[in-house]
């Protein structure tokens, strides 16, 4: 019986937490637009997000479209069909790898730091001493952050495709002798900018805005010890991962439409 | 906060790569033409199109010149191509239009084959003759058939 | 006042005099930073009322609530500085943040301040290259620099050496003097409260004790001797 009663529990809780964050949400909307509009930190954080996770982006980016290339292949050729092997490379990264895996691996790097960082003032009491100078914590803090991860995720996603499409043709072309003109030309025959290409950039944004606001409430909410950082950067990386994967069947299916 | 202007050119440069990789994958990959070439709508009804699809490729003598921008069904149930096709093209009202297959079992398509009229189709216009799609079912029942036929007679 | 199942305070009333230093005793976990953290706006009661110069703050959203605190300033226990921040830029922080003083004005606002604090030479340093006590200072500096009414100050001589307790007994002492700041302090060290309060507030597991240092040394209340006893007394004969 009690294991029905913590399950309820534990549904409780976890509808509170979304209320929280829905919440937590509209306060960072507010502070994005009113003034004072903290470029600066804004800046800081492209830097710190985006910048900082280019090396992760770009090695993965290239190793996914490698093996994609690969296994297509290998595939591919017992039908006859390797001259296609650009479209299949390129769909698969543009419309799923490319924005999910960019975002788990941003969620990893990137939003780990940050519900660290913020989770670290909260506990060395930072956070509260923002608010005695009346400085609203959710300004300054949490929305350039929040704001900057929805802007970098776009970016990095079609760097990743960019770099997948590459390691693509390294290994196509390169290794397994596919003609360079048919790989080029079944990628640019397949892929339609409206469902393909803008789809895979709405999905980035989307991850984007989860990431951004998980990472920085689950920061702002972290009990104030070094265990809670601890579990609240662990919390951010497994609920973050899930949305984005929870998400990503929804997006598909209804931009599909 | 302290000015660091070197940090500023690297998220300057992220963001100019960022968009860059965006811009490729629109338009040259996707397709998206900036720009490109003036287009003109033209309407041809087919009883039968097989699985031909929007964005299906309209080529004249095997070079593309426009895609299928919309399927529907008209009123005696016939089903109502709208092609794109460049808009500097001079097609004589008695061009016809067919249904073809890229290979055995590709992809559908439309192919335009040039008449001789004086006249020209405006934008808008109808292309009155169309053959249909060829459906391979159809085909290999008419073979089974005709086969079966010819055995029943003495 | 409770957090959770936790009832920290129950019935609870005290006043602080305004432009006396007070200080609020207290064994541990007898609510102290609570009691602070309440007058702060940093927590809400569940019932009662809290007036803060004049204001009712319990009712107030928390936009409100920053309006007011404008007039205070707080030293936290640890500093709390930001720390991505050098020390110079944390003093600039709260001036750039509500006021138009042009730079220049802001860097001799700073320097004031550190000077009163007894500190210099220090700008371009982060805060986790700062010992204790000059992290302390650089702490009350801060909640100095714009000139607060109330000062709020949790545990200020916690983690410090006997010379720099002195030290920042005669700083909050002179902070006081010149700012006419009302002075809330919060703190278990029972021979620097006794030489600095005009007021303080005993926190009892039962209620609460309130007068001025001479007042408590000489009350017959049991619980106050027995408190002062552990500390205070001994403390004076050292002293």
């Amino acid at each position: 019986m009690t294991a029905l009663a913590d399950l309820g529990f534990a549904a409780v809780r976890f509808v509170t937490d979304l209320g929280g964050l829905a919440r937590f949400a509209a306060q960072i909307g507010r502070a994005a637009l009113a003034p004072p509009l903290r470029v600066r930190l804004f800046v800081d954080e492209l830097f710190k997000l985006g910048v900082l996770s280019l090396v992760i982006i770009c090695v993965c980016g290239l190793a996914v479209g490698m093996v994609l290339s690969l296994q297509g292949y290998n595939t591919l050729v017992r039908f006859g069909a390797e001259q296609s092997l650009g479209a299949v490379v390129g769909l698969s990264l543009i419309r799923e790898l490319g924005p999910v895996l960019t975002a788990l691996l941003a969620t990893g790097r990137a939003g780990s730091a940050t519900t660290a960082e913020i989770g670290t003032m909260v506990a060395t009491e930072q956070l509260d001493a923002l608010r005695m100078m009346s400085v609203d914590p959710i300004d300054l803090v949490a929305t350039p952050r929040a704001l900057a991860m929805t802007a970098v995720m776009p970016l990095l996603s079609a760097l990743f495709i960019v770099c997948g499409l590459f390691g693509g043709y390294l290994v196509g072309v390169g290794l397994m002798g596919v003609d360079a003109g048919s790989y080029m030309s079944s990628l640019e025959a397949a892929v339609d900018f409206h469902d393909d290409v803008l789809g895979s950039l709405l999905k980035a944004l989307i991850f984007g805005v989860l990431v951004g606001l998980i990472a920085t409430y689950r920061g702002h909410t972290t009990a104030p010890t070094s265990a809670g950082v601890g579990a609240a950067t662990t919390s951010t990386v497994v609920v973050a991962s899930v949305s984005i994967l929870i998400f990503d069947y929804f997006i598909t299916a209804l931009w599909g439409v | 906060m302290s000015r660091a202007p070197v940090r500023d050119l690297l998220v300057g440069l992220f963001v100019l790569a960022g968009l860059g990789a965006v811009a490729y994958l629109s338009l040259s990959v996707g397709g998206r033409s900036y720009g490109g070439p003036a287009r003109m709508a033209l309407y041809a009804d087919f009883d039968e199109i097989g699985g031909l699809k929007p964005r299906a490729q309209v080529v004249i003598s095997g070079v593309k010149v426009g895609q299928v921008s919309s399927i529907t069904l008209d009123e005696s149930y016939r089903a109502r191509v709208r092609l794109d096709v460049d808009a500097a093209l001079k097609l004589p009202i008695d061009t016809s239009a067919s249904i073809m297959t890229a290979g055995l079992l590709g992809d559908r398509y439309v192919s335009l084959q040039v008449g001789g009229d004086d006249k020209l189709l405006q934008p808008g216009d109808q292309i009155t003759m169309t053959e249909s799609a060829v459906v391979l079912e159809r085909v290999i029942g008419k073979l089974i058939y005709s086969g079966s036929d010819r055995e029943k007679k003495p | 006042m409770a957090f959770g199942q936790r009832v920290v305070f129950r019935d609870l009333s005290c006043r602080f005099p305004r432009g006396r230093v007070s200080v609020i005793l207290g064994g541990s976990g007898s609510g102290k930073s609570t009691l602070l953290r309440l007058i702060g706006g940093l927590v809400r009661p569940q019932a009662g009322s809290i007036v803060v110069d004049g204001d009712e703050i319990t009712t107030l959203s928390e936009r409100q609530m920053y309006a007011v605190r404008r007039k205070l300033g707080m030293m936290f226990q640890d500093g709390a500085l930001l720390d991505s921040l050098t020390v110079f830029e944390n003093l600039a922080f709260p001036l750039r943040e509500h006021t138009t003083m042009s730079e220049r004005e802001i860097a001799a606002a700073v320097h004031e301040s550190l000077a009163a604090v007894g500190l210099s030479n220090v700008d371009d340093l982060l805060p986790n290259q700062l010992s204790g006590g000059m992290v302390k200072r650089v702490s009350l500096a801060r909640a100095i620099i714009m000139k607060p009414v109330i000062l709020l100050c949790d545990e200020p001589f916690s983690g410090l050496d006997p010379l720099s307790v002195k030290l920042v007994e005669g700083l909050l002492v002179h902070v006081n003097r010149q700012l006419q700041a009302t002075m809330i302090i919060v703190s278990h060290h029972i021979a620097s409260t006794m030489r600095i309060a005009d007021h303080v507030v005993l926190l009892l597991p039962d209620g609460a004790v309130e007068g001025s240092p001479a007042e408590l040394r000489r009350t017959t209340d049991p619980r106050v001797a027995g408190f002062l006893d552990e500390d205070g007394v001994a403390a004076e004969a050292r002293a």
